[in-house]
């Protein structure tokens, strides 16, 4: 196990990185090219004004018409979401980490908000889980590829959890935690998962196709 | 929802493959980092349902939230790479003519912005490269194919109708005329064809307000037909020389911009859709686009015409948001404001403005004739619970699919309300001055 682990910390990691950042920057390049020859319509109306608008409207909590027709879900998907970049980039583990390999660490939360935000990201992401299951709009949409994908995101927050309070045993928990983190990782600029980054270039579109050219609210 | 066969397709294009390269070809030439982005991101979370009016109207039958919609048709187009079969490709059809107007409404709901009606659009693009559109449609392209207008019209017989509708109206308006190809007018009105065809009182009551309003106007010979149902149709070749005529005529008589009627997808052709149709590529129009709402709304609002407060309507009004003037053309302000002075006990229906849902005859379903109608009323239920909420007796709507529509669920829902247009509140409430009065009319009239 130690060796294991050693290795998913070490080389494994960087790989990970490396895959991560430059699948989404490849990603992101390909995407501008492209954009470039076939998508004018996306640079002939450009504005940044109404880019801005359209993004803080959909970051914001109920900012748009559409989070407020649905405000528990819209609860659900915000809390999810900030526990899922929080928990990761704030815990006092993982900063440990960062320092270690970097020399900079970022603010740290406590150990307890860190357990209390996990166990909230699962209940969300068990909530999500349902909806799927039980509204027919949401049904009809999904695919086994959903609950891979939310399955997978949940898996380093559940193991973490697991390792945390130390539960079931140790060393395969902290493997399998590195592991999983590390498929997310690499999964992300591949999938829809990567909305991460790209949520910010379809909203901005949408600002400039609704807003800019005709004053329309797009949120 | 009725799943009966929606699409026909002229000829009998059953007896040869599918044309699968030609599908791959248009997958291809439309594969940019939008459509490819938006088709990758969906989170298929199903946001985007409840903002459309076809599963609102259905009991959310979830086949009908937007995202099905495209991952149905586009979304598997590109994930079998086009090789599909006749049956997929009329389940297509049926899904993007006849459970999608391309109102837009839902991109403003979901979170991305993913903007099923440019895929509901390039779908129905592939399948007309399969012979595949409804009739009324296809018959409408012919049309314009033969003579640049989608009713078949003559150059002759629509001069001839611009005449006699100029004669007839100088009974009420001295000196109206239709000028017919003016150069360097200040604008040149274009219409739907529907007008010199079957309504030419609305030629009339055009040229009455220009005529008050002291404009300086003219109509073309050609390039008169500023709608665009090859664009519904999926005929984008014939979308972009329909838009083009136009734009060519208006820059050849040197007008100033080009006034569309009182159409909606007219003026989003115009402005918005046609320039990349045509072919410009910086997406602008070569000339300034303006729509009625919005010369009507200037005209009251700087006293170039005025509405004689004693005749303004008495009964509620509300407004229909044509999506295409206010949602899709940015025009919903202008258009309330304008009803606010013709009318004095407004309603605005509820959601309103931008956010309106669209009454349901949008996207080619009214032309796309009585096959469809059954599916028209079902869906325009919306439409109809929303009117029928302001309690108005009045629905004004600058809008001739809108209008057709609200007419019908007026009959179908026995809603009890009159549909009309600007046009004929405006002529009905303006204060004729008197150099436009003819002389046998007495002095008994208002006078400025
Ligand atoms: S709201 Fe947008 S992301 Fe969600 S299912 Fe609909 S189209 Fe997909
Ligand atoms: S464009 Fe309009 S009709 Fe089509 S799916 Fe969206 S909301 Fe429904
Ligand atoms: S018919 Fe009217 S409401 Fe419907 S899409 Fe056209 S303009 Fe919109």
């Amino acid at each position: 196990m130690q060796t294991w682990y050693a290795f998913l910390t070490g080389p494994a990691l960087w790989v990970t990185f490396v895959v991560f950042l430059g699948g989404l920057g490849v990603r992101l390049a390909f995407l501008y090219g492209l954009s470039r020859e076939r998508d004018r319509v996306f640079y002939n109306h450009m504005d940044w004004r109404w880019a801005f608008k359209s993004i803080v409207h959909w970051l914001l909590p109920w900012g748009s018409a559409s989070m407020r027709l649905q405000p528990v879900f819209s609860a659900v998907f915000i809390v999810f979401h900030v526990g899922l970049l929080a928990v990761p980039l704030f815990l006092s583990a993982h900063n440990l980490l960062w320092d270690r390999a970097f020399g900079v660490s970022l603010w740290s939360m406590s150990d307890a908000w860190a357990d209390g935000l996990t166990m909230v990201v699962l209940a969300c992401g068990l909530f999500l889980g349902i909806r799927r299951l039980v509204r027919p709009e949401v049904r009809i949409l999904t695919t086994a590829w959903d609950f891979t994908l939310l399955t997978l995101t949940l898996a380093p927050f559940v193991t973490g959890f697991l390792a945390y309070r130390q539960w079931g045993p140790y060393e395969v928990m902290m493997v399998l935690h590195v592991l999983s983190g590390e498929i997310l990782l690499v999964l992300i600029p591949f999938t829809k998962l990567g909305h991460m980054v790209l949520f910010f270039f379809t909203r901005a579109f949408i600002g400039f196709e609704m807003g800019a050219r005709r004053g329309a609210r797009a949120w | 929802m009725s799943h009966q066969a929606a699409a026909v397709e002229p000829g009998n294009v059953e007896v040869h493959p599918v044309d699968v390269k030609k599908i791959q070809q248009i997958l291809e030439a439309n594969n940019g980092a939008r459509i490819r982005t938006w088709l990758s991101i969906c989170s298929r979370c199903g946001l985007c349902a409840e903002s459309c009016f076809f599963y609102l109207a259905h009991n959310r039958n979830p086949r009908l939230s937007p995202a099905y919609k495209f991952k149905a048709t586009l979304g598997e187009l590109y994930q079998r790479r086009g090789h599909v079969d006749w049956d997929f490709l009329h389940r297509c059809a049926d899904i993007v003519w006849g459970e999608c107007t391309t109102c837009k409404r839902c991109s403003m709901y979901c979170p991305f912005g993913i903007d099923v009606a440019t895929l509901i659009a390039t779908t129905r693009t592939i399948l007309y490269s399969q012979g595949i559109t409804p009739q009324g449609l296809a018959r409408a392209v012919v049309n314009y194919r033969k003579t640049g207008n989608q009713m078949g019209m003559s150059t002759e017989d629509f001069v001839d109708t611009c005449e006699w509708m100029a004669e007839e109206s100088q009974d009420e308006i001295k000196g109206v005329t239709i000028p017919i190809d003016k150069k360097g007018a200040k604008y040149m009105y274009t219409v739907n064809p529907r007008e010199p065809m079957f309504y030419p009182q609305d030629l009339a009551m055009a040229a009455k307000i220009l005529t008050v309003a002291e404009e300086d106007w003219t109509m073309p010979s050609t390039g008169w037909d500023c709608t665009n149902l090859p664009m519904f149709a999926g005929d984008r070749a014939l979308a972009g020389q329909v838009v083009r005529t136009m734009y060519e005529k208006a820059v050849e008589l040197g007008v100033q911009a080009i006034l569309i009627t009182e159409c909606g997808h007219a003026y989003r052709s115009a402005l918005f859709e046609g320039p990349y149709l045509a072919g410009y590529p910086d997406g602008k129009p070569p000339v300034p686009i303006v729509h009625s709402v919005q010369l009507f709304y200037e005209y009251i609002r700087d006293g170039r015409l005025r509405i004689d407060p004693a005749k303004r309507l008495k009964e509620p009004v509300t407004y229909q948001d044509p999506c295409n003037v206010s949602r899709n053309g940015g025009l919903w302000e202008e258009g309330r404001k304008l009803v606010q002075f013709l009318a004095e006990d407004f309603r605005d229906m509820h959601p309103n403005r931008d956010h309106n849902h669209c009454c349901g005859g949008g996207g080619g379903y009214i032309p796309m004739g009585p096959e469809y109608k059954a599916r028209r009323m079902a869906s325009g239920r919306v439409k109809a619970e929303q009117i029928r909420a302001t309690g108005a007796k009045i629905v004004i709507t600058p809008c001739h699919n809108c209008f057709d529509q609200i007419s019908d669920l007026n009959k179908e829902y026995q809603l009890g309300v009159k549909v009309m247009s600007l046009k004929e509140i405006i002529c009905e409430l303006m204060v004729v001055p008197e150099k436009f009065q003819p002389e046998d009319n007495g002095g008994d009239e208002e006078q400025t």
